[in-house]
């Protein structure tokens, strides 16, 4: 960024949480004060911080367009995408920025997402075949239009967390397999190429399941791709009631 | 390469909870506009006689298998709704001293007014 100081330039506060393990006793807020475009990103103000006035921070970020999810953090105590959400949307107040909520932090605004990351590995992220899974020379799998409907939104994930920053259950208990995770196995169950359902309703059908969740539907209100994780764990708890009467008739 | 142990996943029994709980929304969402537009409404403003729901129109409603079974319902379904949403407050609220004995206290105590109504209405339709 090639953009320097000068007095005439609105300017806009920024507060960020800092920590470095290895110095800091705990978390504390530090004070930046930036010059405002009405254009700029949460994360084009964290880069401009990064390059003019502390190195120091860290804060990670790949895209700059709303598809790795490695930005997510969290704005006034709203988990966010850093580089999906504008400065000029809370110009002039004050911003303060976090790491996100119930993960650990590793550095400043970096997270450790391990236990995210292993969820999502545990519930076969991929789809599982029914017969041997066929040689390109025979040709595609074949779908309709519909068949895709079923699951296309829960496709979108980006896997940024947001979900997990702002869940209640899983603030309150992490042993909850979670929104982003749920929304996951909807989106491979309800595929019309895959037939591991039978593998994952058995997480799905855990007390840490898809029953951890009360249907609090505040995921669905920050996921920044639309996937509505809540419908899916709504759905899933339909499946779930219906494998447990299946259940009971066979042992 | 890391090679797990194959991990144990415990069924949960929530479904038959959840559901009780779900009819009991429902049932609840429908029938309480009804309830208040009935009592607290039509009947005081002169529009429908107070007659309409007067002591033996009720007993003999009651009195009939369906009317049983109506009413056991009106009252049961909400009640296993209510005390399941009781049951996971407590959770939310942070209580996490004794959850099972929390269980039972909740699900009893729906389970046993359940029971509670069901003998009485019976007693009512054997007289
Ligand atoms: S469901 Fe939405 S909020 Fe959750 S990880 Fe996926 S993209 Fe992010
Ligand atoms: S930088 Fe990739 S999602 Fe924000």
């Amino acid at each position: 960024m090639s953009k320097k100081l000068t007095p005439s330039e609105k300017r806009l506060e920024i507060e960020i949480l800092r920590y470095h393990p290895e110095q800091d006793e705990e978390p504390y807020l530090q004070q930046f004060e930036i010059p405002y475009t009405t254009d700029m990103t949460i994360l084009e103000a964290l880069q401009f911080i990064k390059d003019h006035l502390d190195s120091t921070v860290s804060f990670r970020w790949s895209c700059r367009m709303a598809i790795c999810g490695s930005c997510g953090l969290m704005v006034n105590g709203v988990p966010k995408l850093g580089c999906k959400a504008f400065l000029r949307d809370y110009y002039p107040n004050k911003i303060t920025l976090e790491a996100l909520a119930n993960f650990p932090i590793e550095r400043d605004l970096v997270v450790v997402m391990d236990d995210f990351i292993n969820k999502l590995e545990e519930i076969k992220p991929y789809l599982i075949p029914e017969k041997e899974p066929q040689f390109l020379t025979k040709g595609t799998y074949q779908q309709t239009p519909e068949q895709l409907e079923k699951f296309k939104q829960y496709s979108m994930c980006i896997n940024c967390g947001l979900c997990y920053s702002a869940c209640p259950q899983y603030a309150l208990d992490n042993k909850f397999i979670g929104p982003a995770a749920l929304a996951l196995i909807a989106r491979y169950n309800r595929d019309s190429r895959d037939a591991g359902s039978a593998e994952r309703m058995k997480i799905v059908n855990q007390e840490v399941g898809v029953w951890g969740c009360t249907f609090v539907g505040y995921c669905s209100v920050v996921c920044p791709k639309g996937v509505d994780p809540a419908a899916a764990i709504q759905l899933l708890k339909v499946e779930s009631s219906k494998d447990y009467l299946i259940g009971m008739f066979k042992p | 390469m890391i090679f797990k142990q194959p991990k144990k996943y415990i069924r949960s029994h929530e479904p038959v909870f959840w559901g009780l709980f779900g009819a009991g929304g429902m049932l609840t969402a429908f029938l309480t506009p009804i309830m208040i537009l009935l009592t607290g409404l039509l009947i005081p403003l002169g529009i429908i006689e107070p007659e309409a729901l007067n002591y033996e129109k009720l007993h003999s409603f009651t009195s009939s298998w369906y009317g049983a079974a109506i009413i056991l319902i009106i009252v049961a379904l909400p009640l296993w709704h209510t005390l399941h949403r009781i049951f996971h407050s407590l959770h939310d609220l942070g209580v996490q001293r004794g959850r099972s004995w929390q269980q039972v206290i909740c699900y009893g105590f729906a389970f046993a007014v359940s029971v509670f109504v069901f003998t009485l209405l019976l007693q009512i339709l054997t007289m």
